[in-house]
């Protein structure tokens, strides 16, 4: 098991030509993910690493039973790209770019009620299944199979946590970015749902930073719903407040949103909290310790 | 982004809204004219700048002849206004805006923000007008009054009729806020805006004569849709921002200055935040806060580095880079071009990890420079601020 993606996932590439949906669509074939095809407007009929090129998303699915897209169209064209995989049927499509307008997505968000397309982004870098089904651009070698869930909104700071996770022989069950934009697809606590009906995920890790009150309200629920250990970080204590730090939904715009504020919210639900970015991978292992969890 | 107040009611006055008749002035002889022009006896001339809360800083000054609007203008023009929201360096005030007086019979506060709860825009009000709406929440909570908006079917009058009934603008007022409340959810949404603040929304005038007007209004505009927004692009007011943001931007990089005397060079702003931490937990100081973003290329990382080292006190740089959609040996030959081209004369801390991570970290070891490698987040945290500590 795992959550979103596993090894019977069929993959489509949207925007599958271009130079960075190429290199990652050939990692994902590396690690095993069952890449089925690609779409690229007007390139309909040709053939891509060796895989077929569709002018519409409707067609690839038609053709190759496609149920999950990496769309990596560029962002003017990305939210309408976004409601013609959930026209199409697609049950997961993961949107990596960054610069979505927010109001094409307060649309996207529209259009997507009554229909049961998960969308994963804008602005991450993707779900993985070690060792299964790679939907994004993280470095795929850095992770390894085991029974950690990771969700978190910045893409650098999961990479960060999961290799330090490995440095400790920790693996991961399924790793999901949800995102740095202030509108997304998914968050904290849909993904927390998923891992807490995963039997393969016996400890979530959750990473966020400043602005918003995502985390805390995640944790609270968590706290009433799971009983899987939760171990948190909140990146931006030495954010200065008022200032947007790069991504879009990052911003204390008042106390509660400031980063030590969050972790001591979090801290008093009773979840376990890293109080220094390079210190999680230790934190989860300690917790394992503490709780008899298997390390695998 | 941001625009000026007298921007902002140009932009609402072309959706219909009603704003008080004023005009822009750029110096005292012309806020005079401006104010003969605009005729009656009493006139407001209001400093523009970016940052709120000019009223108590001394920004807004109400006077009773034209040669008093000149003086006001003098004083203005030119002077630096440290407000609540500019930081204490303040902001130079280029520009004014001349405007009649109005007769305020009452104020309130009407704000449209895009909800990051229900996803959605909302509309905020209050019959609190004038006061921060973080004041008004904080102190009388069920003052305030939200009403949220289907992006699919745009802001109903009954929606409206609702929100105007709750704060009190009844009888002939309530078809005008209806009236109001639309065009201002149409620029919004036309516009790109990710908020729009009417504070104060007023009623002026008295009995039959009793009116709607907005007398400030404050936009933020997503960067995001820029590109298929002329209009608003060309409102930009350059001087408003610090020129080595704008300067970051334009080489696709997001920079923050800060105090310290570490310069940080990061992919990701989650990392660079955390780096951030990272630095201040083994009791450093951050000099900045740079993402380089995604698909960083050796002359974005060459533009980085310079930027980072205008700033005079940077002792040391921690270059820190998990490369996902990044590739480490671009990075890496970045660093080797920067070190070559602007003769970098502070040690560099680099952490390379991630994409073609073997590849980057040799092009470093062969480059015959010397970079000072971390193994990992921690050990480049720590090694940066020994280095500064000495």
């Amino acid at each position: 098991m795992s959550v979103f993606v596993n090894q019977h996932s069929k993959v489509i590439f949207q925007g599958f030509t271009g130079e960075h949906a190429t290199f990652h669509a050939r990692d994902a074939i590396r690690i095993g993910t069952q890449v089925v095809g690609g779409v690229t407007p007007g390139k309909g009929g040709t053939t891509h690493l060796g895989l077929p090129v569709f002018d519409t998303v409707a067609e690839a699915v038609a053709a190759t039973g496609a149920d999950v897209s990496a769309v990596f169209v560029p962002p003017p064209f990305n939210a309408d790209a976004l409601m013609e995989a959930i026209d199409a049927g697609i049950k997961v499509a993961v949107t990596i770019a960054d610069g979505i307008p927010v109001h094409d997505m307060v649309r996207l968000q529209r259009y997507r009620i009554g229909r049961d397309t998960v969308i994963i982004g804008p602005n991450t870098p993707g779900v993985i299944t070690p060792g299964e089904c790679k939907v994004g651009i993280m470095p795929s070698h850095i992770y390894r199979k085991g029974n950690i869930g990771i969700v978190s909104r910045s893409g650098t700071l999961n990479y960060e946590a999961t290799e330090q996770l490995t440095a400790l022989g920790l693996g991961v069950s399924t790793s999901v970015g949800i995102g740095g934009d202030p509108v997304n697809g998914t968050d904290f606590v849909t993904v927390l749902r998923a891992f807490a009906a995963d039997p393969e995920t016996e400890v979530v890790v959750m990473i966020g930073e400043i602005g918003g009150p995502q985390e805390v309200a995640a944790a609270r629920w968590a706290k009433e719903n799971i009983d899987k250990p939760l171990i948190c970080f909140v990146a931006g204590v030495a954010a200065p407040p008022g200032r947007r730090m790069g991504h879009a939904g990052a911003i204390v715009s008042n106390e509660a949103d400031t980063a030590a504020a969050k972790m001591d919210a979090i801290e008093k639900l009773g979840h376990d909290v890293a109080r220094n970015p390079a210190h999680i991978g230790a934190t989860v292992l300690n917790a394992m310790r503490e709780r008899g969890i298997a390390i695998q | 982004m941001n625009i000026h107040e007298y921007q902002a009611k140009e932009l609402l006055q072309s959706f219909g809204v009603p704003v008080p008749a004023g005009g822009v002035a750029f110096n005292p002889t012309q806020a005079r004219q401006t104010a003969e022009e605009l005729g009656g006896s009493r006139w407001v001339v209001k400093a523009q700048i970016h940052a709120g809360g000019r009223g108590k800083a001394g920004g807004v000054k109400v006077v009773d002849s034209l040669d008093e609007v000149k003086k006001a203008a003098e004083f203005l023009i030119g002077r630096r206004l440290v407000t609540h929201q500019t930081g204490p360096e303040g902001s130079v005030v280029h520009r004014v805006w001349v405007e009649q007086a109005s007769q305020i019979q009452k104020e309130f506060y009407l704000g449209l923000v895009i909800d990051r709860g229900t996803q959605r825009i909302t509309v905020i009000a209050s019959s609190e007008g004038g006061m921060d709406i973080e004041e008004v929440a904080r102190v009388t909570p069920d003052q305030i009054v939200r009403e949220v908006i289907d992006p699919a079917i745009g802001l109903r009058d009954f929606q409206c009729r609702k929100v105007a009934t709750a704060i009190g603008l009844k009888g002939k007022l309530m078809p005008q806020t209806v009236k109001l409340m639309k065009a201002i959810y149409r620029c919004m949404r036309d516009k790109d805006a990710l908020q729009a603040e009417i504070n104060p929304l007023a009623v002026v005038g008295s009995g039959d004569e009793a009116r709607l007007m907005v007398l400030d209004a404050k936009f933020v505009f997503d960067d995001n849709a820029l590109y298929r927004q002329k209009t608003i692009t060309e409102m930009r007011d350059l001087a408003e921002e610090d020129p080595k943001e704008v300067e970051a931007t334009g080489h696709g990089l997001n920079y923050i200055a800060l105090d310290g005397d570490i310069g940080c060079i990061v992919n990701g702003a989650g990392l660079a935040m955390a780096t951030l931490d990272a630095i201040s937990l083994h009791g450093g100081q951050p000099a900045n806060f740079l993402d380089v973003g995604g698909g960083a290329s050796p002359e974005k990382v060459t533009h980085a580095c310079r930027i980072v080292l205008e700033d005079p006190n940077v002792k040391c740089i921690l270059v820190n880079i998990f490369a996902g959609i990044n590739r480490c040996d671009w990075i890496a030959k970045g660093l080797i071009q920067a070190c070559n081209d602007l003769s970098i004369q502070v040690p560099l801390v680099v952490r390379l990890a991630g994409t073609n991570v073997e590849e980057g970290r040799k092009l470093l070891a062969e480059s015959g420079l010397s970079f000072v490698t971390a193994e990992n987040l921690d050990d480049a945290a720590d090694r940066a601020a020994a280095i500064v500590k000495g």
